[in-house]
């Protein structure tokens, strides 16, 4: 054992489900402060999108301590599978949210760009398959929505990293 | 065994969670589904694609055929459509 090498510093992860909205700027800032081996940082930000121009809100309902625990696991996964990583964010909301505003950010950051770009991608397609959540919509008119149905491209793009 | 239900499925049954007594022969995820299905005309409106249906055994995915063992919180729900 090389003496010399210092002690890897464990990756940091934050997983956050909340009601709040989220600070993309202040989030990206805590994956790096305080370090400065860390070249690279990808994040993504879902929004509540209107297609048609009907829609009042998403409301945003999960499974208490799955929906944290699954995405946690999701995170763990990333970790295993880009071990360069320094720190991944999760962070998804839940309760009402009308068009335009935040739903989710992943965040992830690493000595080099690759490996930041590719976790961020990961992170999203398996947060999108598995993560406890399930978005109705709450129309305009006042009337009720349908609940938004799952998307087969979203199973096949999380297989494509098996 | 303690079940819980999510999203459209919750609003079929009119339950977000409830307590059963399971007869025996429910031994898979997907028997506690079929099980169900047979319980009124709400559980077989929230039921009747059964395939769909996503299990949880105390808030760990599990596929239809997994056994259920001595799991103490069943949830019901349909595919996610977070992110």
């Amino acid at each position: 054992m090389a003496v010399d090498e210092p002690a890897p510093v464990p990756a940091q992860l934050d997983v956050r489900v909340q009601a709040a909205d989220f600070d993309v700027g202040a989030e990206i800032a805590r994956l790096h402060a305080g370090r400065t081996d860390v070249g690279a940082v990808a994040s993504f930000v879902g929004l509540c999108r209107d297609e048609g121009g009907t829609l009042a809100a998403l409301e945003l309902e999960h499974y208490p301590g799955m929906a944290e625990m699954e995405i946690r696991r999701v995170a763990e996964a990333a970790l295993a599978r880009w071990p360069m990583l320094t720190a991944v964010t999760a962070i998804h909301r839940h309760g009402r949210i009308p068009p335009g505003d935040r739903i989710v950010l992943v965040a992830a950051a690493s000595p080099h760009r690759t490996a930041a770009f590719e976790a961020a991608e990961f992170l999203m397609d398996f947060l999108k398959t598995r993560a406890p959540f399930w978005k109705k919509e709450h129309r305009l008119d006042g009337t009720e929505g349908a609940w938004v149905a799952a998307k087969d491209t979203d199973d096949a793009k999380a297989d494509r990293w098996r | 065994m303690k079940l819980v239900y999510f999203a459209w499925v919750r609003e079929r049954i009119g339950l977000s969670e409830e307590t059963v007594d399971v007869p025996d022969h429910v031994v898979t995820a997907g028997d506690l589904i079929r099980w169900l299905a047979g319980r009124g005309d709400a559980y077989a409106h929230a039921f009747e694609a059964a395939a769909q249906i996503r299990v949880a055994v105390d808030q760990e995915h599990v596929p239809q055929d997994a056994p259920l063992g001595p799991a103490r919180e069943v949830a019901l729900f349909p595919p996610m459509t977070g992110g």
